[in-house]
């Protein structure tokens, strides 16, 4: 028997191409084609129809809308979460650090009825609300509660090890040469999050956007007003209208990856700059 | 080197196709000849758990045969939905004609005219919808003119997403329709009551949490069986002291909740025969009993009598009296573009 040396990048690429291939068509390409060939089942027409109907459309901003302002909120929120446990030391560090993680563990819908409890007007916190007109639970606000609460781990760990391998020297030199403190911050760290910082927000926005189980008992679901996008799928479903329902889904794909797209843009173009 | 990356992909790929096909002759042979899964929706669980051990030991005694039953529940539509995808039940029972009749049109599992095939257009039980409202009914709800006054609170689900709140509407709708004769009032009546809406949750279980949780709203338009439910329950945990009541209306629908045998499956696993049986075991006066003993009105006249303090006597119309049939009361009222809609898209200009 010879033995022939392969450097391992090599080793049996076929083999594990051809695995990676066959899940990723059985678990992504193979559904999502499904859906494509499903909703082509209406025609143009009908899936123009279906676009431009007033609760989809309200839908769809409500959605995005959501979306987009708990990223923005997860952004900050998230921020601050990482270089706190980046930067300080303080007891109970550790037990913080695990309940970032929670929001990804809970079932949503737990998570959804728990923050429905606390801000219903009856509620915790929402009874406190209430007397000053400030209404939370089965509102818009509610939404967007709800997608910061299940969002908010994903700019917390995708910018905590970037932080973490930061290295001292380069803050060091930047305040021996002369930067003040914000100085240093803005020139010299936060460029180097910001690639990191763009994909958790827009793991977070993403998260938002297909959200159903944690939005559905905090929005009310009232057509017009706080509908969100997954639900009128699922009331698509609810009347047998197959094509209507994976039109929507649909519609929010090839959306999603347009934004998707010009985040990965935008993230390409900040990690260049740092090369 | 090519060549041969070419070739594993081709046989990783044969490889996977080997060890799925391998998993489903594996749980095709699972199934063992008597097993009877009836698909059912949400509040019927305990019933048919109930029912289901009866009938199992009445079917020992009748052919000698073990038999076991699984029994799935979730909202209605979901679960019809489930049964044209191809869950395999044995039975259906659901909470409206209507998802019967999508499982006929969609997949052909269940026979044409399934609404003969047991007495009283298939349906052993049924229910109708009353008021649960807070204890000593504050804001004074009698019956469905109360309901559309403005500032009364009006919690019910979405009828888009579910079947209950569906029977809800239709409920008041009917009632309007009676009592001011023509389209436009009703039209009208249905426009105020969901003007009294803040919540409209997916399902009914989530209408009552709204009502008797979150305490929000003054009437919850609810099951008889789910309202019952909710008053039992608070009695428990108040020590003997509901903190709601139930309000009987004037009149109410008449909620027909039918069952059906799913003949594809049936006649796959050799079936037909202990699935007929088991549905005719909830026309007995056991099965009747059990019936009533979870807050669903029985057909049976005289078990309906012994129990006239649960069920007090009301005033019901099915659905065919006021709008022919469930296949044209959802072209009317649910569909895309129906009344529904177009409650709301005015309520918003």
């Amino acid at each position: 028997m010879k033995l022939i040396f392969r450097p391992y990048s090599k080793t049996s690429f076929g083999l594990s191409l051809g695995l990676t291939v066959f899940y990723l068509s059985l678990l992504v390409i193979i559904p999502l084609s499904a859906l494509f060939f499903k909703s082509a089942t209406l025609g143009v027409s009908g899936l123009w129809e279906v676009f431009s109907e007033d609760r989809i459309q309200q839908a769809l901003y409500l959605s995005f809308g959501a979306g987009g302002v708990a990223a923005i909120i997860n952004l900050f929120v998230g921020f601050l979460f990482a270089w706190v446990l980046v930067r300080y030391n303080f007891p109970g560090k550790k037990i913080l650090d695990s309940l970032v993680d929670l929001p990804f563990t809970l079932p949503t819908a737990v998570a959804g009825i728990a923050l429905t409890t606390i801000y219903a007007p009856s509620g915790f916190i929402g009874k406190y609300l209430t007397p000053y007109g400030i209404k939370i639970a089965y509102t818009p606000i509610g939404i967007v509660i709800a997608l910061v609460f299940i969002g908010f781990p994903f700019v917390v760990r995708t910018v905590q090890p970037i932080l973490e391998d930061l290295p001292k020297e380069l803050e060091e030199s930047a305040y021996c040469l002369g930067a003040s403190r914000f100085q240093t911050f803005t020139k010299v760290i936060l460029p180097e999050l910001v690639p990191s910082l763009l994909a958790g927000t827009s793991m977070a926005f993403a998260r938002g956007i297909g959200e159903y189980g944690s939005v559905v008992f905090i929005s009310g679901n009232l057509p017009g007003k706080t509908e969100i996008l997954p639900l009128l799928i699922v009331t698509k479903l609810e009347q047998y209208e197959y094509a209507k329902a994976t039109g929507i889904a649909v519609l929010m794909l090839v959306l999603s990856f347009m934004i998707m797209f010009g985040i990965n843009y935008l993230q390409n173009r900040a990690s260049r700059r740092l090369g | 080197m090519k060549a041969k990356s070419k070739n594993s992909i081709l046989r990783s790929i044969a490889n996977g196709i080997g060890a799925l096909a391998l998993i489903s002759i594996f749980s095709l042979a699972a199934y063992a000849e008597d097993t009877l899964l009836n698909v059912s929706f949400d509040p019927t669980r305990e019933l048919y758990e109930e029912i289901n051990k009866k009938f199992v030991e009445a079917w020992k005694k009748k052919s000698g045969k073990d038999l076991t039953i699984q029994q799935s529940h979730g909202g209605s539509g979901k679960q019809a939905r489930a049964v044209i995808d191809g869950l395999e039940a044995d039975v259906v029972t659901l909470a409206l004609a209507y998802d019967i009749d999508s499982i006929v049109s969609n997949s052909g599992a269940v026979s044409k005219d399934w609404e003969k095939a047991f007495p009283n257009h298939s349906t052993p039980y049924y229910s109708t919808i009353v008021f649960l409202v807070r204890k000593g009914n504050p804001k004074g709800i009698k019956d469905w003119d109360d309901v559309v006054k403005p500032g009364i609170g009006v919690i019910t689900p979405n009828p888009k997403t579910s079947g209950g709140a569906r029977w809800n509407y239709l409920a008041a709708w009917g009632f309007a329709k009676k009592q001011y004769k023509t389209e436009e009032k009703a039209i009208e009546f249905v426009r105020n009551l969901y003007k009294n809406t803040s919540v409209l949750d997916t399902g009914a279980r989530g209408s009552t949490t709204t009502f008797v949780q979150r305490g929000i709203g003054d009437v919850l338009l609810a099951w008889e069986n789910e309202a019952e439910l909710a008053l039992s329950e608070s009695r428990k945990a108040n020590g003997g002291n509901a903190q709601f009541e139930v309000v009987y209306p004037s009149t109410s629908i008449l909620a027909e909740t039918p069952v059906a045998i799913v003949e594809k499956v049936a006649a796959k696993k050799g079936t037909q025969e202990v699935a007929k049986a088991y549905l005719d075991f909830l026309y007995t006066k056991e099965g009747q009993e059990i019936i009533a003993k979870h807050f669903f009105r029985p057909n049976d006249a005289a078990i309906l009598k012994a129990n006239v303090a649960k069920f007090p006597k009301l005033n019901l119309f099915d659905v065919r009296s006021i709008e022919g049939s469930w296949a044209a009361a959802h072209k009317k009222h649910f569909a895309d573009g129906g009344l529904f809609d177009s409650i709301y898209s005015e309520a918003k200009k």
